[in-house]
């Protein structure tokens, strides 16, 4: 077997391994510490870009191609990015290498379960995926919040996998195997079948935190420490929208008539909720959490297509998502640490005192609601495109009364920045570099990357890989 | 000639105004960017006079494309006709204009005029593309300048005005994308290929059904931009909160983006609905024409009442596209020109007054000819461009719909064209009234004596639109000239 199949996860792993035995030493008492993370997630990148042989290992569990490796350096990026935007969190906590030891084993969870061709590395990946961030989600040590929010994480996600594994005591009863392949081959529309489809979706749709599985994700996120909440916002959320393809175009692909209904009602209602309950949120935490509920049912529209282009209509959105969205809570992360407010009032003013972080706010927000010149608009509108299939006309009917409702939702932001003037304006705010020319870059890649459109044909030449 | 220059040049002032620190050169920058580029206009009009007196008969000159999503058929595609030519001229006279006015803007001088130049790239962009995806990035690209325009330099009710307009521009937004994607899924359909190419989907024959639901989705939707009854009250709030520069431009230009798209999208690409549908338009703007202009009629706030004026006068472009006719498509267009010139001078003679009195009430106002005649005076050129005198562009534009709309027989046709050129006499009350209390009398408040006249940059904004005004009024042949190839395109294509 060719071990180098696996180059994501023992870069992964080395990391892991070299903070294990640096905690032995203190290593995160070190002044050098945050640099030194920093350095080795931008290594962790690089090697990711070494061309290397794609294949199978571990008898057909693990695969490789393109596609997925495409997927990890997404990943990897998004990675270094977030925790570059949550520096200024990091200084003021004590369990720095924790921190990182944790998110990596997530991360590694999530490749073993995007590389997966198999229900086992499967399942064990997206739990693997899961259990560090209950533990993340707890880190603000005073906070009564964090411990709520890591209670609710593990015990909700503990409950949806106990749906998904009678899912899959079902996929196993009507085939008899947990190959993928020969999972998607048993598949025919019969009642059983299609309740196999139902209790296993509703475990990976609970991860993704579509509607009505939403129901844990406001509340984590609110008390997550905001570079936590970054990483489940985005990274874990992406993972799960690639994943997706897996499950819905390749195990259930013959299926397709009888998910297209659900996944489209679930789409609207995600929208269509997410926005809704985004409109009165004072936490702007919480806001965030409501409009990336929403974000993910217009992601769902895409997948009823069911062609080519639903995966390079993805593929391109979620790139605009980490970027805006990592920016956002990057702003959102620094306004915290700086005035320990997470409402938006703490925002009134933000543009007369410090127009750079209220431009980039606005900016990420305006791609998130999907208006031009950012790459938002061109993201949201493929989503739509591919999601045209007749009988379905509704569901983008639904889509384009919910780019109204998310408009004002994210303009309430751009309001409270730009226009107010409140009193209890922020009066100093971080200038860490750092930070501040990361999301410079991260500013200019929404702003350009609609010039980059190799990455929708990608998508589509690789379309191959999920069927 | 190259179309792309169109949004090159404000683009790179964009980025120069972005990277300058000084007050006084941005405002020169921003100047000679949008003065460049109203000369480039100019030369383009010109040039494209020779080309079709050297005989071109392309629907479409200029044509240049580039390559942008390719599988998903989006290219930056771009053509101009005499229709898009006279409303880019359009745009790069009333933008240069609303730099000129702004010059004395006090706050945020870089984000203002970084974002008047945003906002008249969108509507540069969105008359070239002959694309509907690139057509709609470049209507939506406008939506954000707006509200931030409004909501940091306006004034009144700011916030509710621009949070108003920008949802319910972003409702018409809506409608339009559906009716998009619905061009786009269908023409993969019935005509083999999905595109957007508006030249691609003239030759394509949609079954009346689909017509009929894609006709009604982009008309409305075009129809909330042009401020159609019943979605039209974005216009009179966000007209009125707005700062001078951007309410010239709001409605100067960004209702006539939706009569364009009226006549390009929904008229043109779906004939068949457009004879079976346009009856319900022709109510709607009969309506808006009647009730603009007896809105008006109430107001007392100077911008309220050109606001609401604005209502009454785009409905003349609803009514004369849904007509039908030659003359009326001309009508509507030569509406859509004189009315953009006319409110841009309407609101600049507004924003002057306001400067000097602080306040825009009529009643408080009083003998202003007296101290600033030269402002009274272009407010009286205007007024009376407004209410249709022969001699400025008020008269031709408004007979030329009227001529068209009376070729309709049919009761409806009939009574919506008497219901219209009733308006008339009801815009000369208003207009007489304002203007007789405004400049004649006495003057009301002793400080006024005093007041200053136009000072070098609202002059040569006063004589630019002006000599627009009086040049259509005395030259309409001009542009009768310029149009008549393409509103004989489209009639062709309506009446097959």
């Amino acid at each position: 077997m060719d071990f180098t199949l696996l180059r994501f996860e023992w870069v992964l792993i080395g990391i892991i391994v070299v903070l294990l035995v640096g905690k032995l030493t203190d290593i995160d008492k070190k002044p050098y510490f945050i640099p030194l993370i920093n350095l080795l997630l931008v290594v962790n990148i690089l090697l990711g870009f070494v061309p290397m042989p794609h294949g199978e290992a571990f008898g057909n569990f693990f695969r490789t191609n393109s596609l997925i490796a495409f997927e990890k350096n997404i990943l990897n990026i998004a990675l270094l990015l977030i925790s570059v935007m949550g520096n200024e969190w990091l200084k003021k906590t004590t369990v720095q290498a924790e921190h990182y030891i944790l998110l990596l084993t997530s991360m590694l969870g999530i490749f073993l379960m995007l590389s997966s061709t198999h229900i086992l590395p499967f399942y064990l990946g997206l739990e693997m995926s899961t259990i560090p961030l209950a533990a993340l989600a707890n880190f603000e040590m005073s906070s009564q919040k964090s411990s709520e929010a890591g209670i609710k994480l593990i015990l909700s996600s503990a409950f949806s996998t106990a749906i998904m594994l009678f899912g899959i005591s079902l996929l196993y009863g009507v085939s008899g195997s947990l190959y993928f392949n020969d999972l998607a081959n048993a598949m025919q529309s019969q009642p059983l079948h299609l309740a196999a489809f139902i209790f296993f979706i509703s475990g990976v749709f609970f991860k993704m935190s579509v509607v009505p599985f939403h129901l844990w994700t406001a509340d984590v996120y609110e008390g997550a420490p905001t570079a936590v909440t970054n990483y489940l916002a985005s990274i874990s959320k992406a993972a799960i929208v690639f994943v997706l393809f897996n499950v819905l175009f390749k195990i259930f692909g013959h299926l397709q008539e009888g998910w297209t209904l659900i996944v489209s009602l679930l789409a609207i209602l995600s929208m269509t909720i997410g926005n809704l309950f985004a409109l009165r949120q004072e936490n702007i935490k919480r806001l965030l959490a409501f409009s990336s509920i929403s974000q993910v049912g217009y992601i769902l529209v895409a997948y009823i297509g069911f062609s080519p282009h639903s995966l390079g209509a993805v593929f391109y959105f979620i790139i605009v998502y980490l970027l805006s969205n990592i920016t956002a809570f990057g702003v959102v992360s620094i306004v915290e640490s700086t005035t320990g407010r997470v409402t938006l009032d703490a925002y009134k003013g933000l543009y007369h005192r410090f127009p750079t972080y209220a431009l980039f706010m606005a900016i990420a927000l305006f791609s998130l609601a999907g208006i031009p010149p950012t790459a938002g608009f061109f993201g949201k509108l493929f989503l739509l495109t591919a999601g045209i299939q007749p009988m379905y006309y509704w569901v983008l009917v639904v889509a384009a009364i919910n780019l109204i409702l998310s408009l004002y939702n994210y303009l309430r932001i751009v309001r409270i920045m730009f226009i107010e003037n409140g009193e209890n304006r922020i009066e100093s705010i971080s200038t860490n570099r750092l930070i501040l020319v990361t999301m410079a870059t991260c500013v200019l890649l929404i702003l350009a990357f609609s010039f980059f459109p190799q990455v929708y044909q990608w998508g589509i030449a690789w379309y191959g890989f999920v069927r | 000639m190259n179309l792309l220059m169109l949004i090159w040049i404000p683009l790179l002032t964009l980025l120069t105004i972005l990277l300058l620190k000084k007050d006084k050169t941005i405002k020169i920058v921003s100047l000679i960017g949008s003065g460049i580029q109203l000369l480039y206009s100019l030369v383009l009009i010109i040039s494209y006079y020779r080309y079709r007196a050297a005989g071109w008969t392309d629907a479409y000159l200029f044509e240049n494309r580039i390559t942008w999503f390719p599988s998903l058929s989006i290219h930056f595609s771009m053509g101009v006709d005499g229709i898009s030519l006279i409303m880019i001229v359009l745009t790069a006279l009333v933008v240069f204009s609303g730099i000129l006015v702004s010059w004395n803007i006090q706050t945020r001088i870089k984000d203002f005029f970084a974002l008047i130049i945003l906002l008249s790239l969108g509507a540069y962009g969105f008359f070239i593309s002959t694309n509907l995806f690139v057509l709609f990035f470049f209507l939506e690209l406008a939506v954000i300048p707006k509200y931030l325009l409004i909501g940091i330099w306006g004034s009144g009710k700011k916030e509710y005005s621009a949070m108003k307009l920008a949802l319910m521009l972003m409702g018409g937004s809506s409608l339009i994308l559906l009716g998009l994607l619905g061009f786009y899924h269908y023409s993969g359909i019935y005509g083999g290929t999905s595109t957007w190419d508006i030249k691609e989907l003239v030759h394509l024959s949609l079954p009346i059904e689909v017509q009929r639901v894609l006709y009604l989705l982009t008309f409305t939707g075009f129809g909330i931009f042009t401020a159609l009854f019943p979605f039209h009250t974005w216009a009179p709030d966000g007209h009125s909160s707005a700062p001078t520069a951007a309410s010239m431009f709001l409605a100067g230009i960004s209702m006539k983006l939706g009569g364009y798209g009226c006549l390009r999208i929904s008229t043109f690409l779906l004939p068949e609905a457009a004879q079976e549908l346009s009856w319900i338009y022709i109510i709607l703007a009969s309506i808006a024409i009647l009730y603009g202009a007896f809105a008006t009629m109430m107001q007392k706030d100077l911008k309220y009442m050109n606001a609401y004026s604005s209502v009454s006068h785009c409905g003349f472009v609803v009514l004369g596209i849904a007509m039908l006719t030659r003359a009326g498509l001309m009508g509507a267009i030569l509406q859509m020109v004189s009315h953009g010139v006319m409110t841009a001078l309407f609101f600049a003679a507004i924003g002057m007054l306001y400067e000097r009195t602080h306040t825009r009430m009529i009643n408080e106002m009083g003998g202003l000819m007296k101290p600033l005649p030269f402002i009274g005076s272009a407010f009286i050129v205007v007024g009376l461009c407004s209410l249709g005198l022969p001699g400025l562009s008020g008269f031709i534009a408004e007979a030329t719909v009227f001529v068209g709309s009376w070729e309709r027989t049919g009761l409806l046709y009939r009574i919506a064209t008497i219901v219209a050129a009733a308006s008339i006499v009801v815009t000369a009350v208003y207009i007489l009234r304002a203007l007789g209390s405004t400049l004649w009398g006495t003057i009301s408040h002793k400080e006024y004596a005093v007041l200053k006249d136009a000072t070098w940059n609202e002059k040569a904004v006063i004589f630019l639109l002006m000599s627009g005004i009086v040049m259509m009024g005395f030259f309409p042949f001009l542009f009768i000239q310029l149009l008549n190839h393409d509103v004989l395109t489209i009639m062709n294509n309506v009446i097959k």
